[in-house]
């Protein structure tokens, strides 16, 4: 049935098209044709192979043959030695740079073990709404093995052993907690699973929750087994329908299959999962305020001590952890503490998914092992910036985060060096931005989001932070003075001390590692009334060049608000006064006489 | 437990005969890629065309959602089994180019432009 014989796939991805691969594929095809070798041979475009530092890529199947750096000149001499003698052009096999030797099995390169999937494992490989699927691979075994083979106490220190921290964005070892609840004596337990992703931008627990519901729910009775509980809980965002339409389906599943309900596996555990909505408030991923949500309260965090482990819902003892956590889970039971610890680094192990993000070329979700570098995700995983620009910052953490720039981009990624650095792990949303990209523009979009979001019932989170964000405005609309940025550092430093809870806390970090890392911006911004990024309206304005009017009264005609005047024939003229900043008068000119500046 | 045991390898033989399937009788299996991301781009309809076309040309296959591949870029994204071959994964996939996959790649075995290729490891290979 298969007509080719050989495959030569070509990386059609943006980076590798910006060094001529499409001339690559010209050069390979009109080759191939002249040796008449088209019935053959098939020459094709493939999306982004991620590897865009050395590209453009020319992999050939079914060899699986990984060429790099190739140029046009080199398309001859590929069909005639590969295609036609069969013998690999070694000089363009990719170099692994620590063996320095040559690869010829692409499978064989470090680049492909740059990414596993363990959280991911099952999403986009199975279909959700179908429980036979997942336990075709593996699912429910981690469970089975728990109930019969293993106590308790085993449980929690297999998840202790393998170092597993929480996927929320702390990142407190899950096997602790697990313990904590388990010494706790109670007539009742509960296991809660966070599934209120908020961050913008991020969507890993989503993808999870959609894509593989049953690993979470497998994870829940693991948990509520070790800790001695009988009733799970998920509390679901409203606005993830279809995460919440596939849970019910996998909840219904289980417990037909028995999975779930009483006397599991012919033991004596007992258990079951509700779903628990929340209305989308940023503040109830806080475990505190989603306890509170759940009970119907106002969703507000109170103090801890007492944690969760000891007085959670209904003030019984309840585990809590984020979705990505639980999915780690079951391959933890399955593969061993072991072989988990030794994955990532020896303070975070694992893997972390990422929810890859903004101007990068490959948008996206990435599961890397822990230490893997900044540089590592964005420019090879990720493919780099969009359109050739170049990198100037990456946020990650959300609106607790902060941004990190290019002197980082080295640093390896786990949760203490993010700290280190600025920034935090957070849940795993990572917004790429470049040149055009304003960084104070950045801090005041993140404290908006904190201010709509603060719950109110701390006053340094409540005001403070409106204070925050109005100062930011007038920075950005150019009305700031020099001590005004010293105002903003201490204000921050004093919310960031005395707020309730993580929220308020961690919402001057957007300011706080932008003021470290793009200080010159903020001064432009004052000092200048420049926006250097070109991006805050308010600090820009449209200028008429007059050597190049020639006075078409093409601007004036297509400006909306009727500033520019000008007789024809004469240099026309913006009043700045009236100017909206709109550009239709620059698009509209055809001799480049409109400027920003 | 026995029976989950049993139960797993009855269906890991369904699936391995789906996936392996070394038998030249077994389907083509195709899974579509069906997260709110890749449903927002047009899965839906590329999944109902997929369904619609097979039948329609005699096609014996087997199509099933499945979560995100992790391609957002390119979404709606499909994953393209054929017996005793390795997987494939498309993407930009609308109805246009899911016609494209179905004539060329399922019928003839040629390859289609807008293949994303697999740049991770699993647990299996561990």
């Amino acid at each position: 049935m298969t007509k080719y014989k050989m495959h030569i796939l070509v990386c059609g991805g943006t980076g590798c098209r910006a060094s001529a691969s499409d001339s690559i594929t010209e050069g390979l095809k009109q080759t191939i044709q002249d040796n008449n070798l088209q019935d053959e041979v098939q020459v094709i475009e493939t999306g982004c192979f991620g590897f865009c530092e050395k590209g453009p890529i020319v992999k050939i199947l079914p060899d699986n043959t990984f060429y790099t750096e190739v140029t046009p000149e080199d398309t001859e001499e590929i069909v005639n030695e590969h295609i036609i003698k069969g013998r690999q052009v070694d000089r363009l096999l990719y170099k692994d740079p620590e063996q320095d030797k040559r690869i010829k099995d692409s499978k064989d390169m470090d680049f492909y073990k740059k990414q596993i999937r363990i959280a991911l494992k099952n999403c986009g490989f199975i279909d959700p709404e179908n429980i036979d699927e997942y336990i075709a691979r593996d699912g429910y075994l981690a469970m089975g093995k728990c109930l019969k083979e293993m106590s308790q106490q085993d449980v929690i220190n297999q998840i202790k052993d393998s170092g597993l921290r929480g996927r929320g964005g702390g990142g407190f070892p899950a096997g602790l907690k697990w313990e904590f609840a388990y010494k706790n004596e109670s007539d009742q337990k509960y296991v809660v699973c966070n599934a209120d992703e908020g961050d913008p931008g991020a969507f890993m627990d989503r993808s999870i929750l959609e894509g593989d519901p049953h690993s979470v729910l497998e994870a829940m009775a693991i948990c509520g087994y070790s800790t001695g509980a009988d009733k799970g809980l998920i509390y679901i965002r409203a606005e993830y329908p279809l995460a919440i339409k596939r849970l019910k389906i996998a909840i219904k599943q289980a417990r037909e299959y028995g999975l779930l309900g009483e006397n599991i596996f012919g033991t004596d555990f007992n258990f079951d999962i509700q779903l628990r909505y929340g209305a989308g408030a940023f503040v109830c991923g806080e475990e505190t305020a989603l306890i509170h949500s759940m009970e119907g309260e106002r969703g507000e965090p109170t103090f801890k001590p007492p944690f969760p482990a000891e007085s959670g819902y209904l003030g019984k003892p309840t585990n809590v952890n984020n979705v990505e956590t639980y999915a780690n889970v079951p391959v933890i039971i399955n593969k061993g503490a072991d072989w988990f610890s030794k994955i990532g680094t020896e303070k975070s192990t694992g893997t972390k998914v990422f929810a890859l993000a903004g101007k990068v070329n490959n948008v996206g979700l990435v599961e890397v092992p822990m230490g893997t570098t900044l540089r590592e995700v964005i420019f090879e995983i990720g493919g780099g910036i969009k359109d050739g620009k170049k990198f100037k910052s990456v946020q990650t953490g959300g609106p607790s985060g902060g941004c990190l720039t290019e002197k980082d981009l080295d640093t390896p990624i786990d949760f203490d060096n993010l700290l280190a650095a600025g920034s935090m792990m957070g849940s795993g949303g990572m917004i790429v931005m470049d040149e055009d990209d304003c960084m104070v523009s950045v801090a005041k979009f993140y404290l908006e989001f904190t201010v709509e979001e603060s719950c109110g019932k701390c006053s340094p989170c409540r005001i403070g932070n409106k204070r925050l964000y109005e100062l930011l405005d007038r920075i950005t609309k150019g009305k700031a003075e020099m001590k005004d940025l010293q105002r903003l550092k201490n204000m921050c430093n004093v919310i960031a001390d005395t707020s309730l809870c993580g929220l308020g806390q961690t919402a001057p970090n957007p300011i706080l590692s932008t003021m470290k890392n793009f200080w010159d911006e903020y001064v432009a911004h004052v000092e200048d009334k420049q926006c250097p990024a070109g991006s805050c309206k308010d600090l820009m304005r449209y200028e008429i060049i007059p050597e190049n009017c020639v006075g078409c009264t093409a601007c004036a005609r297509a400006c909306p608000v009727g500033c520019i005047s000008g007789e024809r024939k004469q240099v026309h003229e913006i009043d700045q006064d009236k100017c909206i900043k709109c550009g239709a008068c620059m698009k509209a000119c055809k001799f480049d006489a409109v400027t920003i500046k | 437990m026995e029976d989950l045991k049993k139960h797993k390898e009855e269906l890991q033989g369904k699936v391995n005969l789906r996936e392996r399937a070394d038998h030249p009788e077994s389907y083509v299996q195709i899974k579509v890629g069906m997260a709110t991301s890749g449903i927002a781009s047009g899965a839906k309809e590329v999944m109902d065309f997929l369904v619609e076309a097979l039948e329609k040309r005699n096609i014996e296959a087997v199509v099933t959602q499945a979560g995100d591949m992790g391609y957002s870029f390119a979404e709606p994204t499909i994953e393209v089994t054929k017996p005793g071959e390795e997987p494939v994964v498309f993407g930009y996939v609308d109805t246009k180019k899911a016609d494209e996959i179905i004539e060329k790649y399922i019928k003839k075995g040629e390859l289609v432009d807008g293949i994303i290729p697999q740049n991770y490891r699993t647990i299996d290979d561990e």
